[in-house]
């Protein structure tokens, strides 16, 4: 399951807290960053590291918008739709997106490269319209900016 | 060490200085921290007594940044003072409100001045650790400030004995991972402690029982990131600074319908139009402004007409029905639809509601359906008032504050806005008998 050096790290975060449970997040981040996504399985396996019960797991891995519930594409694109973002066109670059990539909000890519998602604000209104494509922010985007960024993707996918 | 004022207040005139983003290229090294007098505010806390360091902050005037504005010393006042129990600190760095991305500028430039302060803080209140709550979407900031806290750390200004007093605190990162409710403080503690982000039910206080059951305190990244300076430059020196009752500089992010868009440090008290039109370069196309969401979504919107002589800090905008709340300034052209508007803000506290308290959960999914309704071109004219009615029923019934952040832009859009409204509704109702 975890390798050893992120074994290490688990240990290295439950010295941080009074309690094993307050290292759930920052270990469930390490499951998602070893598998991809967060499975059952992985669930019931970090429950077993932290000494807590699968149903607490499940309850906070689908609390929360970023752990993935299912696999999601190479490049996991997180449009913000919400109020500054809208007002600055998003909703054009959305619609743009889902064209270019032949996919509806929600799903991913038939090659497995795309998962588009829309999602709220991510605190770059000042930079608006702007996405996440898994840890990096692409700010004041326009479509040519998108289609180059796809190209990149594409390009870095192949190597 | 006599660079401190410089860093500290930046331009060095009490009138118009730069706190908390002063213009020192790649201060968010520990090198340039350090040779601008950086962790100076430090050394001199911990030469005085724990109670004088807050008293200064007191003093100061400094009110939170997060959104209440509430007194920082007096918030710290609240912890006990004995050791029977270990203390914490929570930063909240989980910057989420719609219209708010100006925490995010002092962990990027400035993330020293931020932990300099959680550690003067840490010494007044006696805390045991401290933890910077940050939104799981800001990683390349998370792993900004985890660099800058192990510096801090092989500096020997966190940990054991830091900077050779008696006194010893741990400085952590944690990460969230998406979910708005976690900026609201008991929120942050609930997920803190590895749980769903559901907020607490006030009393008890995070002064008595915060996390793990324990006295804590949860503090904004912009509150905490003043306080080196104020301890560098007294309190009576904060004080003078903008607006007499809510002094000091603040961060007003200004998005939307403007030609410069970003974040501007300047004196509490600011005039709103100033902000668009002198620092945001004014609005795209020369359109004339119909509507202004002065801090965050949540907060009560103006109409364009309204905002002549407008100030922005807390007491101001109380006078003409809004609010600070983070000094996120969202400016709407003329040409904007006012149904889109209120629908993309709606489904955002829809989404965000943690679903704890039927109020919040029920009443954002209806205010939804019902604006979604209005925007299709299938509203009715009574769809005002249901409107308001579902607000003023999420309004004070819920635990948290999230209830009434969903039910203000609501009512107060349609308050101010109501012809319009009614007009657009009007024309809807005439297209559908037709």
């Amino acid at each position: 399951m975890f390798t050893e050096e992120n074994l290490r790290r688990v240990e290295e975060i439950k010295k941080r807290y009074p309690k094993p449970m307050a290292a759930l997040l920052p270990v469930l981040w390490i499951a998602q960053e070893q598998f991809g996504w967060i499975s059952e399985e992985a669930m019931h396996y970090v429950g077993g590291l932290l000494g807590l019960p699968f149903n607490h797991v499940l309850g906070v891995v689908t609390f929360y918008t970023m752990y993935n519930k299912k696999p999601v594409g190479k490049y996991n694109i997180q449009f913000c739709a919400n109020i500054s973002c809208m007002l600055r066109g998003a909703d054009n670059l959305i619609e743009h997106l889902e064209h270019k990539l032949g996919i509806k909000v929600g799903e991913t890519t038939s090659d497995g490269l795309f998962t588009l998602k829309e999602v709220e604000c991510l605190g770059s209104c000042g930079t608006a319209p702007m996405m996440q494509v898994n840890n990096d922010y692409y700010e004041d985007l326009t479509s040519e900016k998108v289609d180059n960024l796809l190209d990149e993707f594409r390009k870095q996918a192949q190597r | 060490m006599s660079d401190a004022t410089k860093l500290y207040a930046q331009n060095g005139d009490p009138g118009f200085p730069r706190i908390v983003l002063p213009e020192i290229p790649n201060l968010a090294q520990m090198e340039t921290y350090e040779s601008n007098g950086g962790y100076a505010a430090l050394k001199r806390a911990l030469e005085m007594d724990p109670a004088a360091v807050t008293d200064v902050v007191k003093k100061s005037g400094l009110r939170g940044r997060g959104g209440a504005a509430f007194p920082t010393g007096l918030k710290w006042t609240f912890m006990p003072k004995g050791n029977e129990k270990p203390k914490y600190l929570a930063i909240n760095a989980d910057e989420s409100e719609p219209g708010s991305f100006k925490d995010r500028q002092i962990l990027e430039f400035n993330p020293h001045q931020l932990i300099e302060g959680i550690l003067i803080a840490s010494y007044a209140m006696g805390i045991k650790a401290a933890y910077i709550y940050i939104r799981g979407e800001y990683y390349k900031w998370y792993k900004i400030l985890e660099k800058a806290v192990e510096e801090a750390y092989s500096r020997k200004y966190v940990g054991e004995n830091i900077a050779g007093s008696n006194f010893s605190v741990d400085v952590y990162v944690h990460r969230g991972a998406g979910a708005y409710i976690c900026g609201e403080e008991s929120g942050l503690m609930e997920s803190l402690e590895g749980k769903r982000g559901y907020p607490r039910v006030k009393p008890p206080f995070p002064a008595q029982n915060g996390l793990w059951g324990n006295p804590t305190t949860i503090n904004n990244v912009e509150t905490i990131a003043n306080v080196p300076a104020i301890i560098w430059n007294g309190a009576e020196w904060f004080a003078k600074i903008g607006a007499e009752k809510h002094p000091g500089t603040l961060l007003y992010g200004v998005s939307g319908h403007v030609n410069r868009p970003g974040v501007f440090e300047l004196p509490s008290g600011t005039l709103l139009t100033d902000l668009i039109y002198k620092y945001a370069g004014g609005v795209i196309g020369d359109k004339k402004i119909k509507m202004v969401i002065p801090g965050g979504s949540s907060m009560p919107p103006l109409r364009g007409d309204q905002l002549e002589g407008v100030k922005m800090d807390a007491e101001s905008l109380k006078g003409v029905g809004s609010a600070i709340g983070t000094g996120g300034v969202i400016v709407m052209d003329e040409d904007t639809n006012l149904t889109k508007v209120l629908l993309r803000i709606t489904k955002f506290y829809w989404d965000e509601s943690c679903g704890q308290c039927t109020p919040c959960r029920e009443g954002t999914g209806w205010m939804k359906k019902i604006l979604q309704r209005m925007y299709d071109g299938g509203g009715k004219a009574e769809d005002l008032d249901l409107l308001v009615r579902v607000a003023n029923n999420i309004e004070g019934n819920t635990i948290c504050a999230l209830g009434d952040a969903a039910a203000w832009p609501v009512k107060f859009t349609i308050q101010r806005f109501r012809k319009e409204l009614e007009e657009e509704l009007a024309s809807q109702e005439r297209s559908a008998a037709a």
